[in-house]
């Protein structure tokens, strides 16, 4: 007999949506002089807000703000006193994480499930580790100067965690910033500006401007930014180099990816198919370094292959906010479609297609967990960045060949390994081009680690002491 | 009658060879007071592509190397110039007019720098890299690793320039294809003579020589170029040019520095600038 799983709703009562939000510029919520669109819950197509899209003038007045509270205040506030700016926002963060996680498993569509264990509790660890670094950047290796104003720009596939990666280390160095949520998720990011009220931070040293790509473009090409960060697309990100170039503009760049996860025939299978599993359905697979290619050596590849259907039909997709749900919704409409196309396209292209059996909701973007056997590296599928919840699965025998495909890619942000052997594991991470390699494990984060790419991944890194270089001027500034 | 002296000819260097452009031109290059010093290799977009391929080739092989090995390589290089320092300083006096002393404090200046950077090699990883105390069981490394092969426009100054921007990028792994200085090529060429006879791996470092403006182009969207340092485009919109060309497949780029004061001790920026951090990650347990 079986054990159904009952419902285990988180509550909604915690968050409080309000019908409509202006941007937060210079310490205050303001009406926006553009228009306005709104933001869905994914799981439900519910409308949630009407959220206000910046224009340039609302920009504008944005960067102004930040510039203020650069030459007035933020730069010349000692390293101490900044620290403890944002050790308070990280315990508020702390303090109010219950409802950040619901908030952005409504909006994004995430489970509840990860934002509450992951994001909100890396976020909070985020700013935890960059205060402590405010008071102490001489040690850093980077010297102490800090850019002026940044311009920062950031994905819907980690709302919170990816505006802790920009504002935490940006703020610590003593630089103010303008920040630009996601037009499918802004709102824990302005739940994070009334954070930064009750933590009585400066007016100016933080503003979130609400908008979509123009928004995003009015920032990265305003004269008075001294530095932008962006997380999202390598093709925006190259139009961002594009736009930059011939400027002092200092530019960090994480973008896309289409990592190998390869698995040897002595590694432990079990362990593999968990790590197989977190590396491309942890967030629905809308993560730049999912795992989005397996390379599974060719004498295990039958085993490999079965255990992983077995553990993928176990996978609970459906509400976001159950407690038991690992898989969520889709962020939006668009990013349904382009994983369809693309899924079609493996099809076609003579890949064979298996998902996980699974009854999806009526209402809402979903995909069932979907993997792809008999991918050649030609196939679409195995060269571009899907960002769903799609595994194209390729075979080799050696170690070499393993390197080969693995580096064979315009990409280069992050590899697994997955062998029993020690000296393989470091061979393999030393040969693997890509900025983040995961041994006997996958997708994992912290606030003292640095993340980014190679090549085409982007450039400069988030994270760690590493993650301060492109906050500040440089040793001989 | 006194002798006739038999004269050098100045072509590429490629690949650890020293072809000529394979486009059978040519450009005339004249010392400081105006005469014929040498018809120099005019370099083409053939050429810089051969240029690229050969360090695409060398990367594997010399990134692979020990860091100590890379050392002692360029340590040798600043050894077998200082056995050629006369011919330097004889070459210098000539193609640009200055004093037999200002002569003697490039050539020195460029030995010590090539000594300099020497060792780094095997120190960079430990300044630059860390170990990461993340909040889990697991071990967590960060390392520094070259960016690949990478395009330089070197700065005016035919040694101490070019040495200045080209050794921090081989010290740590890079291959390099570089522009030499337009006006002064020549030191160019002979510095890769020295270089070839050093142990210096072919395909490490590939000097072309002739027109920025012609070559640097080609090599800025190159796809298989990782990054590209323009410190010597001295024209803003052609630097721009160059920049936007390279986000094509999103080089690191490194902007002009016109005015750098070679003879200045440098900073670690020139290494750290063509560096990749790899992150590592393992599980601790039993």
């Amino acid at each position: 007999m079986t054990f159904e799983y009952a419902p285990a709703p988180e509550s909604r009562a915690i968050v409080d949506i309000k019908p409509s939000y202006g941007l937060f510029i210079n310490g205050e919520f303001v009406d926006g002089t553009g228009t306005s669109f709104k933001t869905v819950n994914p799981a439900t197509e519910e409308v949630l807000a009407e959220v206000a899209e910046a224009s340039d003038a609302d920009v504008d007045e944005a960067v102004k703000a930040a510039r203020r509270a650069y030459t007035r205040v933020w730069s010349r506030m000692s390293g101490a006193e900044r620290a403890k700016y944002l050790y308070r926002i990280a315990r508020i963060i702390q303090e109010r994480g219950r409802e950040l996680a619901v908030l952005e498993s409504i909006d994004n569509g995430k489970p509840i499930k990860e934002s509450r264990d992951v994001d909100v509790p890396i976020v909070a660890a985020h700013f935890f580790y960059y205060a402590g670094w405010a008071d102490k950047l001489q040690y850093s290796g980077y010297g102490s100067t800090p850019l002026g104003v940044a311009g920062q720009v950031i994905p819907w596939n980690f709302p919170l965690l990816m505006l802790a990666w920009k504002i935490a280390p940006a703020l610590a160095c003593g630089n103010t910033v303008v920040l630009k949520p996601a037009e499918t998720t802004p709102l824990t990011a302005l739940l994070f500006a009334e954070i930064c009220q009750q933590a009585d931070l400066p007016p100016g040293v933080v503003n979130i401007v609400t908008g979509a790509g123009d928004t995003g473009r009015a920032i990265v090409s305003h004269p008075d930014v001294d530095k932008v960060a962006f997380t999202g697309s390598t093709e925006v990100g190259k139009a961002i180099a594009r736009a930059v170039a011939g400027s002092d503009k200092k530019v960090t760049l994480e973008l896309g990816g289409k990592a190998a996860n390869i698995v040897f025939d002595d590694a432990p299978l079990d362990q593999a198919v968990e790590g197989i599993v977190n590396g491309i359905f942890f967030n629905q697979g809308h993560v730049c370094c999912a795992g989005s290619r397996l390379l599974v050596q060719e004498s295990v590849a039958d085993e490999v292959m079965s255990r992983l259907k077995r553990r993928m039909a176990t996978l609970r997709v459906g509400d976001p906010l159950d407690k038991n749900t690992d898989v969520g919704a889709i962020n939006s409409a668009e990013q349904l479609a382009k994983i369809r196309e693309l899924s079609e396209i493996g099809e076609s292209e003579g890949a064979e297609r298996w998902s996980a059996p699974c009854d999806l909701p009526a209402n809402g973007y979903w995909f069932a967990p979907t993997v792809f056997t008999g991918v050649s590296q030609a196939h679409r599928i195995a060269r571009e960045e899907i960002f769903g919840p799609v595994l194209s699965v390729l075979t080799f025998r050696t170690p070499s060949e393993a390197i080969e495909k693995a580096n064979n890619t315009p990409f280069g942000l992050s590899a697994g390994v997955w062998t029993d052997k020690g000296s393989r594991i470091l061979s393999m991470a030393n040969r693997l081009r890509a900025g983040v390699v995961w041994a006997n494990t996958f997708n994992k984060f912290d606030p003292t680690s640095p993340f980014g790419g190679y090549k085409e991944s982007g450039y400069g890194r988030e994270g760690g002491r590493h993650g301060l270089e492109g906050y500040l001027k440089g040793a001989d500034a | 009658m006194s002798r006739i002296d038999v004269r050098k000819t100045y072509k590429l260097y490629i690949g650890g060879q020293f072809p000529r452009s394979e486009s059978g031109r040519s450009y005339v290059v004249n010392d400081a007071k105006g005469r014929l010093v040498a018809n120099a290799a005019q370099a083409s977009r053939k050429d810089a592509r051969d240029a690229v391929v050969a360090a695409r080739a060398a990367f594997g092989g010399w990134s692979g190397k020990t860091a100590y090995n890379r050392a002692q390589v360029v340590y040798r290089v600043a050894e077998v110039l200082e056995g050629r320092r006369e011919q330097f300083e004889a070459e210098l006096r000539a193609s640009e007019g200055i004093t037999p002393a200002r002569a003697r404090t490039y050539v020195d200046a460029s030995i010590d720098r090539l000594v300099w950077y020497a060792g780094w090699a095997d120190k960079i990883t430990q300044v630059v890299g860390n170990a990461n105390p993340v909040a889990g069981p697991y071990f967590n490394l960060s390392t520094p690793e070259p960016s690949g092969v990478i395009a330089v426009v070197a700065p005016r100054g035919p040694l101490l320039g070019l040495v200045s921007v080209v050794a921090p990028l081989i010290i740590t792994g890079n291959t390099v294809v570089v522009i030499a200085s337009q006006d002064n090529p020549l030191t160019a060429i002979t510095l890769g003579e020295v270089m070839a006879t050093s142990d210096l791996p072919g395909g490490v470092v590939n000097v072309l020589t002739g027109s920025q403006t012609e070559i640097a182009p080609w090599l800025a969207s190159h796809m298989d170029v990782n990054g590209i340092d323009l410190t010597g485009v001295e024209d803003d919109e052609l630097a721009t040019e160059l920049e936007v060309a390279a986000a094509d497949n999103l080089k690191r780029v490194r902007r002009p520095a016109p005015d750098t004061d070679w003879l200045a001790e440098p900073a670690l920026d020139r290494m750290t600038q063509f560096l990749e951090t790899k992150t590592v990650w393992h599980p601790i347990g039993v």
